[in-house]
């Protein structure tokens, strides 16, 4: 592993890299007594990349994705997704959260085409029930596009979320731990599903976790966070071939990954 | 030496339920209305242990229960009085409804109406409401609609709060798919808060629907007029008690059909409510 240098991505794609999501010298403070939440971050997303970012509880991890989405205005710096700054939610940007959140009043695909819906209209989104049946075929749920949510399990409503995510074709993913409320043998093979996707659709995705393990064997970055102010206080690359598969994680070079951030992480928690 | 067991037979074994708890839904209902009834009657016609001015018996309960039903069917004067107080009880619901609703909206989606309205709301809320029907017979007279007034009263409070309480049931997570969605704040209100709301505000419905009786028979007893309230206090001052037990088994029906109605609609609206959502929202 190597500290923030540039790499070639050639394990995702050929193509020359270029930066989707920039920010810079970004901070947020919160309240009268200026809680300083996020400090001096800087960061760019490569086209086709897959970035995490790992810390322990109130790293600001979860601010600063908030902020990423548009759901949150940075107290300072600079957020640019496509050239264009971001100054509130936008239709390229997919999000995924830890809660599935499907309406329950609506069938699966009903609930896949809600942001078309709520951002172009019926019309569109009745257009765009196609599109959201493959969507759903992709991730093997094309047997339940016409039930309601309330008789899928755990897993597959985070797996009809990811369609929900992908059916505006954003130009970046933001994952805010999706699938932590998952049991473990579910959420490696959402892990892995996540893979598949996000290499097949050539996605850009920046993944908040607090499993190590997830965060190696998804990225090819990782940024480190550490909390009071939050920081990113490193930035490992992920030197795995691709496609990442779970035996990878019994293998040696995976454990030295995770025992080094746990290392990094570790040193913090108890200062 | 320990008793040996024989290592292949099943160890199955069943979990036993009380005696009580085993008893199936009509039975129970049956002969738990049969053990009453025959009380009833032994302390009534048998022993005459209780006076018929106080208790009448099963018997004479029944007598009477014909008599205002030939009354009823036969379109008599009895069934001009129910028939005022379903007009009464339908209006009054429909009031309560319609305000209720848009005061809850007010409270429960705007700053302004938590802040400002909210609190005087809650102000009357704790008056007894009844106390005010003097003050609707002086405004509205001894016809129909000092009587509606003081049942969409009593009936309006639990919608307002249902609706207002429906509108926070909507979880932080939906909330924020909204608004990362870029969801304006009608979208937000009619296609997540709203849905999310309904069976809180079903819930609110039914409490009205029980509001809305009492208002309209306490209006009848204390305006007078031709409903089954002044009927009943008719027959309450003649000493006739099992005319009014008769009378009052009639007026619940009135209500059962009110709340079933209700309670139909609101399977309809929110079919979702009765499947388990482990992936859905809560």
């Amino acid at each position: 592993m190597t500290m923030a240098e540039p790499r070639p991505l050639t394990a995702i794609t050929a193509a020359p890299v270029r930066p989707v999501y920039q920010i810079s010298r970004l901070s947020k403070t919160y309240g009268r007594n200026l809680l300083t939440a996020l400090t001096n971050v800087n960061l760019t997303l490569h086209q086709g990349e897959f970035v995490s970012v790992v810390g322990s509880s109130g790293c600001g991890k979860s601010t600063l994705l908030k902020i990423m989405s548009g759901l949150l205005p940075p107290t300072t710096g600079r957020v640019v997704l496509e050239g264009r700054p971001v100054t509130g939610p936008r239709d390229d940007i997919g999000m995924m959260f830890q809660q599935a959140t499907l309406l329950p009043w609506k069938t699966t695909v009903e609930n896949i085409v809600l942001p078309i819906e709520i951002r172009q209209g019926r019309g569109a989104a009745r257009a765009a029930i196609p599109r959201a049946i493959e969507l759903l075929k992709l991730v093997g749920l094309g047997d339940f596009t016409n039930v309601y949510p309330g008789e899928l399990s755990g897993g597959m409503a985070q797996r009809a979320s990811i369609c929900r995510m992908l059916i505006s074709n954003p130009a970046v993913l933001l994952l805010d731990e999706p699938f932590s409320a998952l049991d473990e043998l579910t959420r490696d093979f959402m892990n892995m599903e996540l893979q598949r996707i996000c290499m097949e659709q050539k996605s850009t995705a920046f993944l908040v976790t607090h499993s190590l393990a997830e965060a190696v064997i998804l990225s090819d970055r990782i940024l480190v966070m550490k909390p009071r102010p939050g920081r990113i206080v490193e930035e490992i690359t992920i030197d795995l071939p691709r496609p990442r598969t779970l035996e990878m994680i019994n293998t040696p070079r995976f454990g030295e990954i995770v025992a080094h951030i746990r290392d990094l992480l570790g040193k913090e928690a108890f200062q | 030496m320990t008793t040996t067991h024989d290592s292949d037979s099943d160890t199955v074994w069943v979990e036993r339920e009380a005696l009580i708890d085993r008893i199936p839904r009509w039975v129970a209902m049956l002969g738990l209305a049969i053990v009453v009834i025959v009380i009833w009657d032994l302390v009534t016609a048998r022993t005459g242990w209780v006076s018929p001015i106080i208790l009448p018996s099963p018997g004479e309960t029944l007598a009477d229960l014909i008599f205002v039903g030939k009354n009823l069917l036969s379109g008599g004067y009895m069934l001009e009085a129910l028939w005022t107080t379903t007009r009464t009880v339908f209006w009054a619901f429909l009031i309560a409804g319609v305000i209720g609703f848009s005061l809850g909206l007010l409270v429960g989606e705007t700053k302004f109406g938590e802040r400002a309205v909210m609190p005087y709301l809650v102000a009357i809320d704790t008056m007894p409401k009844v106390a005010f029907a003097p003050l609707f017979i002086a405004w509205l007279g001894f016809d129909i609609a000092s009587k509606v007034a003081l049942a969409a009263f009593i009936a309006t409070f639990p919608i307002i709060v249902s609706t207002a309480a429906g509108l926070y049931a909507a979880s932080e997570n939906e909330r924020m798919l909204f608004k990362s969605m870029g969801a304006n704040r009608w979208q937000t209100l009619f296609r997540l808060k709203l849905p999310t709301g309904l069976p809180h505000i079903f819930t609110g419905l039914k409490i009205a629907a029980v509001g809305v009786m009492a208002g309209a028979i306490t209006g009848e007893f204390l305006g007078g007029g031709k409903g089954f309230g002044a009927l009943i206090r008719q027959s309450a001052s003649t000493m006739d008690t099992p005319r009014v037990f008769a009378l009052i088994l009639y007026l619940s029906l009135l209500g059962l059909a009110l709340f079933f109605a209700v309670a139909w609609l609101q399977k309809r609206l929110v079919f979702w409510n009765k499947v388990g959502q482990p992936g859905g929202v809560g």
